[in-house]
């Protein structure tokens, strides 16, 4: 018996097409999913149920009217960083903790647009600045999966998306938005077992979403399966002349590239990405990911990325130059959390506003931003680091004269627990070697669930593609999926 | 480089971020600590490189638009996040005597 919490997003299109199931019950399946199972994972910080019913109800009308969209009742969990008409926006820090936005972000209006279902905002990292879930104002999100030789020891779901990754894994919602600046979709993704897609850079507007690192920031999806992931980027993406940095270009049908095989294609192997201290299971996965798409007539062709290395620190000056600019706006004057003492002028105003609305990460990023902004080091770091994207964004250029797209691991590790790799933010900042090139580069990024450790935790492999070649990407991600043909369901599930 | 914790106590005025001294003292440490991580970006040759400002992967010019009012008259919108309000207009501590 088919429950209600089983159905693909693209099974569950199907299922509602031939009315085998409403809007409506999948909607209440899914709200007692989350009664059930959000207090123990805290994958919401907000849940909007009574809403979601409404709005099911709403749908399953226009279906019955013939006025089905293409993603018409299909109930989906939303980031809290995308700004939701009516409904509160955290970014999970306590300085937008009672923000009401007036205005619906582009990408969640284009899901609504087409008729999905929204069932709650998402947790994740203050302001998507993390890799554990673990910065959050509102508590950390705990992984669903566990270790087969440590049941109870509660596991990360990554991050920042770790609310979006955790939500699909346990089947609190059957799809989510996310963001990704350094790999806040393809960490939490590959942690969690479920796909996750960053696309190419201006493929989705910025428009509404709680700006991180502007120039590094996408929204993307994360589903169960590869082809969840392309139905809802189709839904996602698109031009929007709000955001000056969104691409216009045409949005193809992603699913449609799913099936399509990957014969004659050249899948690059970077030569720098093999790093000394790589964990066997994950060089093993890789190799097996190599091997499964030479079955399916693929070509390995080794390329070089001599600058990845230096990826990592160029992210942390530019994503933090860009957030101290951008969280600049926090005042407590406009909107927000205000802290002030009776006697205080606008400056002490400012300043102890920010320092108790922002969490610790979020400082230090707005510190190490501020420095290497200021006179005197600008030069030294920020325009040095912003010349190293430029050669590892050329490096990229250079490969795909060579291939059509690249294969790496997602992570260097599967899941760590709550209480690991809090001590050192540079020992946490690791978790991103292999995602945060395709961000410099502003290049799509998709990360499918491959295997499992063993401690019987997922892993993840990670497909990198031309600009705006997310189809190709999605023909890779395709035939891992078939390869890998991953089962595995997590401990913690509705 | 290493900061000292005069650059901290500058750094966090610049930031309008308000420290005591026992957190001067670990944000110090904890910075040092990513700066001199950071710090290998100085081995990397980037003579005559051009530096790459936008998120882009392929050359876009940013769009232009008409120089005309295209929203406003929404006071009530605007300021309903507020923290303070003084009518149509945002509440704050006096600036001027």
């Amino acid at each position: 018996m088919m429950r209600p919490t089983d159905y693909t997003i693209a099974g569950g299109l199907r299922a509602l097409e031939k009315r085998e199931i409403s809007a409506v019950e999948l909607t209440e399946a899914y709200v007692k999913a989350i009664e059930a199972h959000n207090p123990r994972l805290n994958a919401y910080i907000t849940v909007t149920g009574e809403q979601a019913l409404a709005e099911a109800r709403a749908s399953d009308a226009r279906r019955a009217k013939g006025e089905a969209g293409a993603l018409e009742g299909i109930p989906l969990g939303i980031k809290d960083l995308f700004c939701t008409a009516g409904t509160r926006t955290t970014a999970a820090s306590r300085i937008l903790g009672d923000f009401v936005p007036p205005y619906e972000s582009t990408v969640s209006g284009n899901l609504k647009r087409d008729g999905a279902v929204f069932l709650g905002k998402l947790n994740l990292d203050e302001f998507a600045m993390g890799s554990a879930n673990t910065t959050s104002a509102f508590g950390p999100v705990e992984n669903p999966w566990s270790r087969a030789n440590d049941p109870t020891k509660r596991l990360v779901p990554g991050g920042s998306s770790g609310g979006s990754a955790a939500a699909v894994a346990a089947r609190l919602a059957m799809g989510a938005t996310a963001t990704d600046t350094g790999g806040s979709i393809r960490q939490p993704a590959a942690f969690c077992g479920i796909a996750g897609i960053k696309p190419t850079y201006g493929r989705c507007s910025r428009w509404g979403i709680v700006a991180y690192a502007s120039s590094l920031d996408q929204a993307g999806p994360v589903a169960r399966n590869v082809e969840d992931c392309a139905i809802l980027l189709r839904s996602m993406a698109g031009f929007d002349p709000k955001d000056s940095t969104s691409a216009n270009v045409a949005v193809p049908d992603f699913a449609a590239a799913c099936a399509r095989g990957v014969k004659g294609l050249r899948i690059g192997v970077p030569a720098e990405y093999t790093l000394p201290g790589l964990a066997p299971e994950i060089e093993a996965l890789w190799q097996q990911g190599f091997a499964w798409l030479k079955d399916a007539g693929a070509e390995i062709v080794p390329i070089s990325l001599p600058h990845a290395k230096y990826a990592l620190p160029t992210y942390y000056v530019v994503a933090p130059a860009e957030a101290s600019s951008n969280l600049a706006r926090y005042d407590g004057v406009r909107f927000g959390a205000r802290t002030a003492e009776r006697d205080s002028d606008l400056r002490d105003l400012y300043e102890r506003t920010r320092a108790a609305g922002f969490g610790a990460e979020v400082r230090r990023r707005i510190m190490i931003g501020t420095y290497v902004l200021s006179a005197g080091y600008y030069d030294a770091y920020y325009l040095k680091a912003q010349k190293v994207r430029a050669l590892i964004a050329r490096d990229f250029a250079e490969a795909w004269a060579k291939v059509d797209a690249i294969l790496t691991p997602a992570t260097p590790t599967s899941a760590f627990a709550m209480d690991e790799r809090q001590d050192d933010p540079v020992t946490m900042y690791l978790n991103d070697v292999f995602t945060v090139t395709a961000n410099l580069a502003g290049l799509p990024g998709l990360s499918v669930p491959a295997g499992l450790d063993g401690q019987g935790l997922p892993l993840g492999l990670q497909v990198i593609g031309k600009p705006f070649d997310e189809e190709t990407v999605f023909a890779v991600g395709g035939a891992l999926e078939r390869a890998a043909n991953f089962t595995a369901t997590p401990q913690v599930m509705a | 480089m290493s900061l000292d914790a005069a650059t901290v106590r500058r750094v966090a005025n610049l930031a309008r971020l308000r420290l005591d001294e026992t957190e001067v003292e670990k944000l110090q440490t904890e910075l040092n600590g990513i700066l001199g991580w950071i710090e290998q970006l100085q081995t990397v040759d980037t003579d005559g490189v051009e530096p790459m400002a936008g998120g882009s992967p392929v050359p876009v010019a940013l769009p232009w638009r008409q120089d005309a009012v295209t929203d406003g008259g929404q006071a009530d919108a605007v300021l309903r996040n507020a923290p303070d309000r003084e009518g149509e207009y945002f509440g704050v501590p006096k600036v001027v005597e």
